[in-house]
């Protein structure tokens, strides 16, 4: 029997090139394990696809792995990226230990995609912490060092926070740090977590019940957002968030991993919600109440 | 750690620091047993007495919780980290990341004649004859020369006076030859004016040229018309039917006003502050008065101390605030200078409060016979005879006005880090420095801040604009909106 794998779909927003399996960070609640496999063939697979795919693809993510350990095969596909779709905006992840080197920053502002952007995990303001959960001793400075690379050959970048329960603590600083040291980024993404991979294999040490931080989200957003920062919420589910912050959150969950509980049948924003993924009945929230209210409407 | 899969390194593990060491600080006792410390990127912290003499004696344990806030706000290091440096760096470079523009403001002063006696004015005529007050087109041409010197991608024009209208010709002139004359720098135009002596014909220059007014108002109509008396005594009616006409002609934000603080403003900052409420502004600029030119004569009669001032500002502060609270958006311009510098890493645009002081190379005054000034307030000490800080002529070569002229030792001399007083104060980053003011009052670029004016009203400004972001939160969400 043959393999069939899905290597693109046509039409749907979320189309993701798998780069690779390696990774030079081992985070704690990690979605997809790293494997330290050679996989180069992803990239032959991936050369091939491009050219095939939809010009009017609109955005196109790149993930992993850490896409940068492929070195100079990264910059193949994003030259074939700007080659044949043109009008394609890239999303890249990377935990951007990599741009702390200023020729890899330097490399991707010259890939000729029009449209790009590198999402960047910075989990906390402290390098001790942040290490810790991306278990990799000089991952903070090589992460901040990377940001600020970017930053030099206007490569715009995303930061990302994923808040569970070591890193929630120093949610707020991470954001004041941010607004302080980082003003340049293009927007902040706190996201909750999801509880597959290596979340599962630590879901003690890292679940929180994100009811339990929804203050804290609400002041992280706020020192965001009065800094003048473009902040977005991801992966939280609207009755788990003060309705001030409603307007933050994004539907971000790819389709395909979507799923809602069954209190949410009643819920009347159910259709602007986030909702959970698939992977969520492993551990959720006690909180989840169906919305009766309209985002429009004031706040109670 | 329990519960962490064996496979993964304990927080300890990347926790390898024993010891850390101070980067530069600054504090002072705040209030009570309060402290501040701030550090160079403009962080700060509040602390308690025996907590900051922790601090300074190393004796904080990396398991307290101001650990991490120490590390975070760049007040300390230690080495499972070395990024500091280049954060803070960066934090400070991009607060001086206006200085390589070098000078964006060019005023101007077309003419010293002027329709107003206004009791603080510095420099201004009534009815003196026109040739020997008025700037010259040949002397306006070489000024325009020196100005397209200046590297910065922002060239902003600012016509003062005297009355500014009195020699529009002059105005019609520069503008269209440093349009014709533009290399492609982005630029603007602004008129300083009373507004008495408006036409229509004034007004569809502006339009065609999208110049924006700036002009004077004083408060309420018995207060503004007592402090700027003019034939008529109609000087506050004027001005109000002059805003009027701009906007709607050129749109609500094509004018700005400006206030001076007098003894009898003093008296009454809510009706101040209520006038620009009335007249639709959704700001005001609580300003102190400057110790220059006619404002030094008469300062027995308009002169007030230091202490008045703040009481003043407050009050007008605190019922701005109210306002907001009933829903009213209106700001206080000083307030939002210094929580920018306070709140935000960026470089503030406000060149009167600024280290390198902004003096020619934030801004340059052309006076109306040719000679250059480092500022406006330099120009006008020269009225008095105090020619310090007048740079050269428009006949000098621009590299001589700014390097061989007395402007950079001024600057240099009188820089927050190295001025005794500021160069360990905990709101230098948040201040600026003045030499004019300092030179004019204590005799020298230095000063001496114990007994500075402008040091005096700063630090108080500063700690009060604190105390609100900190104690109170209502007004601290108000504040912050104000950014
Ligand atoms: S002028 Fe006064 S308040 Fe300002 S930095 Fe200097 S010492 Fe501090």
């Amino acid at each position: 029997m043959g393999e069939l794998r899905v290597l693109y779909r046509k039409g749907s927003h979320h189309n993701v090139l798998f780069f690779t399996e390696r990774c030079n960070s081992r985070c704690l609640m990690c979605s997809q394990p790293p494997r330290d496999l050679d996989d180069g063939y992803l990239i032959d697979d991936m050369l091939e696809t491009i050219p095939l795919m939809d010009p009017d693809t609109r955005v196109l993510c790149i993930t992993g792995g850490e896409p940068t350990i492929l070195g100079w095969r990264l910059m193949e596909v994003m030259t074939s990226v700007a080659r044949h779709l043109p009008d394609t905006a890239l999303h890249m992840l990377s935990n951007g230990r990599a741009f702390a080197y200023k020729e890899t920053a330097k490399a991707m502002s010259q890939s000729g995609i029009r449209d790009i952007m590198i999402g960047i995990p910075l989990y906390a303001d402290v390098a001790s912490l942040h290490n810790f959960v991306v278990q990799a001793r000089y991952a903070f400075d090589q992460t901040l060092r990377g940001i600020m690379n970017l930053a030099r050959f206007e490569v715009p970048v995303e930061i990302r926070f994923v808040i569970h329960r070591q890193t929630v603590a120093r949610l707020v600083q991470t954001a004041r740090f941010i607004t302080r040291n980082l003003p340049f980024a293009t927007q902040v993404a706190l996201m909750g977590l999801e509880t597959i991979g290596f979340t599962r294999t630590n879901v003690s040490v890292l679940w929180i019940d994100p009811w339990e931080y929804r203050e804290a989200l609400a002041e992280a957003v706020s020192v965001l957002a009065e800094a003048g920062m473009k902040v977005m919420i991801y992966n939280l589910p609207l009755c788990l968030m003060p309705q001030k912050l409603w307007p933050f959150a994004q539907r971000s969950i790819s389709d395909w991993k979507t799923m809602y509980m069954p209190v949410c049948e009643s819920c009347t924003l159910k259709s602007e919600c986030a909702g959970f993924f698939a992977s969520a009945p492993f551990k959720y929230s006690d909180h989840i109440r169906p919305l009766l209210a309209h985002p429009s409407e004031p706040a109670a | 750690m329990n519960g962490l899969n064996r496979s993964f390194k304990s927080p300890e593990f990347y926790r390898r620091a024993e010891s850390y060491k101070l980067l530069p600080l600054r504090f002072m006792r705040f209030d009570g047993n309060r402290y501040f410390v701030s550090g160079m990127g403009g962080e700060y912290l509040f602390m308690e007495r025996s907590k900051l003499e922790q601090v300074v004696q190393g004796k904080v344990s990396t398991t307290d919780p101001l650990y991490a806030d120490l590390l975070a706000s760049h007040l300390i290091a230690d080495e499972d980290s070395d990024i500091y440096r280049e954060l803070v760096a960066a934090k400070y470079r991009t607060r001086q990341s206006r200085l390589p523009d070098w000078t964006a403001l060019h005023m101007f002063v077309t003419t010293l004649r002027c329709d107003h006696s206004c009791q603080y004015c510095q420099v201004s005529r009534v009815s003196e004859d026109r040739s020997s007050f008025d700037m010259t087109p040949e002397i306006a041409s070489k000024a325009i020369g020196l100005m397209f010197k200046s590297p910065s991608p922002c060239i902003k024009v600012e016509f003062q006076g005297g009355e500014s209208l009195l020699n529009f010709d002059l105005i019609r002139y520069v503008v269209s030859e440093v349009k014709t004359r533009n290399d492609g720098r982005k630029l603007e135009f602004v008129i300083t004016t009373n507004l008495a002596n408006l036409t229509d014909e004034m007004l569809d220059f502006a339009e065609e040229h999208r110049i924006s007014f700036s002009t004077s108002l004083d408060g309420p109509e018995t207060l503004h018309n007592k402090n700027r008396p003019r034939p008529g005594k109609n000087s506050h009616g004027k001005t109000e039917e002059g805003i009027r006409r701009i906007r709607t002609r050129l749109g609500s934000q094509a004018v700005s006003a400006l206030m001076t603080t007098t003894v009898s403003s003093l008296e009454q900052p809510k009706q101040i502050v209520d006038e620009y409420v009335r007249l639709g502004f959704d700001s005001v600029f609580l300003r102190y008065i400057s110790p220059y030119g006619f404002a030094v004569k008469s300062a027995s009669k308009i002169g007030y101390e230091t202490e008045k001032f703040i009481q003043f500002f407050k009050e007008g502060l605190a019922y701005i605030l109210e306002l907001n609270k009933q829903g009213i958006f209106f700001r206080e311009t000083y307030t939002q200078i210094i929580l920018q510098k306070i709140l935000m890493p960026g470089a503030s645009g406000y060149i009167d409060l600024q280290s390198p002081a902004g003096i020619g190379i934030g801004g340059i005054v052309y006076n109306y016979n040719g000679e250059v000034y480092a500022s406006d307030e330099g120009r006008m000490l020269a009225e008095m005879g105090d020619k310090t800080f007048k740079l050269g002529t428009v006949d000098d070569r621009y590299e001589k006005l700014f390097l061989n002229s007395p402007l950079l030792a001024m600057i240099h001399e009188s820089m927050v880090e190295g001025v005794p007083g500021c160069s360990d104060c905990a709101f230098q980053t948040y201040c600026g420095t003045d030499p004019v003011f300092h030179h004019r009052t204590q005799g020298d670029f230095i000063g001496h801040r114990p007994s500075s004016a402008f040091c005096h009203r700063n630090m108080e400004v500063i700690r009060h604009i604190i105390t609100l972001l900190e104690d109170d939160k209502e007004v601290s969400t108000i504040l912050k909106s104000w950014l």
